[in-house]
């Protein structure tokens, strides 16, 4: 035993009380509970977001019964593997080819705060899908519905409006970022409507 | 053992080389089952000998035998023991370096064609030459999730050939693979003609192939990649040069227009809807490098690399729901009407 060849040398390694595991357990779970929803994967997606574009509607102001929205947050948003399919698709797509990761060029940029038809989901789900005058193309029957619903997660995330941990990781290209060592609302603001001069086209 | 099994029959039987390294790496293979075998049986017979004497002992009420005469002579033993091991290992050793050398082909060939004045690089064994065969074809092969992108290199630009999953090189000729990847690291194996080369992105790693013998030679990925590595093969088809020559010049042609109305539906179908997106046909719009080039989608023998048949069944399957076949797919469901379905299909079975 090393004790006995050396007992000056060696201290008992600290171990946590007996009253912290179970804590920390609690911890864990709630953190792996937490994660769930961000790391599902779901290859085919399941009715109604697969279905029709025409269950989504731009007005929450609708005559009669209100029809059953469709939640996009929870499977989008949220998610870690749809912003991600929606970053490959973006640049598999070209559509860097105007908007330039973000930073915008021929179209207008997608990292600040200035949506010209909004910045909900469905908004842009409809920009992508009908088009927009000057030059924004219609993609309706081109991309599936998923695949749309995740390009809007994406465009959406360059702009810092999905959870930061849903977001895909570090790319070389520009990239949403808070303004560094700021922790107030109204430099977060300012950020967002100017990047910092730190990023790199 | 099952694994040897596994290695004795079908397209990639590491066992029946078709080409030099997979010659050389067969060989050594053989030789090291062969000796480990005869070390382990020489083990066991051993370690049975030794327990049937101490059982032997304690039958006859015998206590160890704690003599000097007995240390010693098992101190014998051991060092007999450890002398043949090291031996043994010595002779691995060697052989490994022997192999490790005829398997290790620079990007250039060889050294030769380096070799200029007397002053040139020490280390390098003057005897190796540029690989045997002839002049090298070049071809560059990009792994991507989950499919396989060969592009032929050739002097004049407009002869350069892209096409997908599917690999055909002249018999006899040295064929000079350039390896990179698309996105992560995938691994380019064809047993049966050499080793594994790994695919690095940012990276092009050289592999020199040659098949001597015409053939059918499957691959696969052989790093893992993500959800479907193991739906990621292909076929490298061994054909003679006259063969190769015919196959090359059919694959340069751009598509045909469809001649029939269904067929031309069928591609109408194509350029208005999510086709087009990711896939090129020669000779028409849709020219897009996202998934695998379809030009001449009807003369490959599998579909979605190595997974399928290609037979116009499995097309529709695969056309219509990808995500049931190889969840997590980069090709999403596509649903079509019945007829549109059909009319897609004559059009795609025409591209031959």
């Amino acid at each position: 035993m090393v004790a006995s060849c050396a007992p000056e040398a060696v201290r008992p390694t600290p171990t946590p009380s007996p009253r912290a595991a179970p804590l920390l357990l609690g911890a864990a779970l709630v953190a792996c509970l937490s994660s769930c929803e961000r790391e599902q994967r779901r290859f085919s997606e399941v009715p109604p977001t697969a279905t029709s574009y025409g269950a989504v509607v731009m007005s929450d102001l609708q005559p009669g019964t209100r029809t059953t929205e469709v939640d996009v947050t929870t499977t989008y948003e949220n998610n870690a593997y749809a912003i991600s399919e929606g970053q490959r698709l973006f640049n598999q797509w070209n559509c860097s080819g105007c908007h330039a990761h973000g930073g915008g060029g021929m179209g207008p940029p997608l990292m600040d705060d200035e949506w010209i038809y909004g910045s909900e989901p469905e908004n842009i789900v409809a920009t992508i899908l009908e088009g927009r005058p000057n030059g924004m193309p219609s993609f309706r029957g081109r991309v599936s519905t998923p695949q749309v619903w995740q390009l809007a997660a994406y465009v959406r995330s360059m702009s810092g409006l999905t959870p930061k941990d849903a977001r895909p990781g570090r790319t070389d290209h520009m990239q949403y970022k808070q303004q560094e060592q700021s922790k107030k609302p109204e430099d977060a603001k300012r950020a967002q409507e100017a990047p910092p001069a730190s990023v790199t086209p | 053992m099952a694994a040897s099994v596994a290695a004795c029959s079908g397209p990639q039987r590491v066992l029946d080389p078709a080409g030099p390294q997979a010659e050389h790496i067969a060989r050594l293979a053989t030789f090291l089952f062969v000796t480990a075998g005869i070390v382990c049986a020489i083990v066991f017979a051993a370690l049975a000998l030794s327990v049937q004497n101490g059982r032997r002992r304690a039958d006859r009420g015998e206590a160890p035998d704690e003599t000097p005469d007995g240390e010693r002579r098992r101190g014998r033993a051991i060092g007999l023991a450890a002398a043949a091991t090291t031996v043994v290992l010595f002779v691995y050793l060697v052989a490994a370096v022997r192999t490790g050398r005829a398997l290790a082909w620079t990007a250039e060939g060889g050294p030769t064609e380096r070799a200029g004045p007397p002053g040139a690089p020490p280390g390098l064994p003057p005897e190796r030459g540029p690989f045997p065969g002839g002049a090298p074809l070049t071809v560059e092969v990009t792994g991507r999730q989950w499919w396989w992108e060969m592009k032929y290199d050739d002097p004049t630009p407009s002869r350069m050939l892209t096409t997908a999953n599917e690999l055909h090189i002249p018999v006899g000729r040295p064929v000079r693979i350039v390896t990179q990847s698309y996105d992560v690291i995938h691994s380019f194996w064809v047993p049966k003609l050499h080793g594994k080369q790994d695919m690095i992105p940012g990276y092009k790693n050289v592999l020199w192939l040659r098949a001597d013998r015409p053939g059918v030679y499957r691959g696969q990925c052989a790093e893992y990649c993500g959800h479907q590595h193991a739906h990621m093969a292909f076929d490298v088809i061994a054909e003679s040069p006259a063969e190769f020559a015919r196959w090359y010049e059919s694959q340069l042609a751009p598509s045909a227009p469809p001649t029939d109305s269904s067929a031309q539906h069928g591609q109408t179908v194509f350029m208005s809807n999510a086709c087009i997106m990711c896939h090129a046909i020669g000779g028409t719009p849709a020219a897009s490098r996202v998934g695998p080039d379809l030009t001449h989608l009807a003369s490959r023998r599998t579909l979605a690399a190595g997974t399928l048949p290609n037979t116009r069944g499995h097309l529709a399957g695969w056309i219509v729901d990808p995500q049931g076949i190889k969840p997590g797919a980069r090709m999403p469901s596509n649903q079509l009407t019945p007829d549109d379905l059909n009319a897609l299909l004559d059009y795609l079975r025409s591209l031959k």
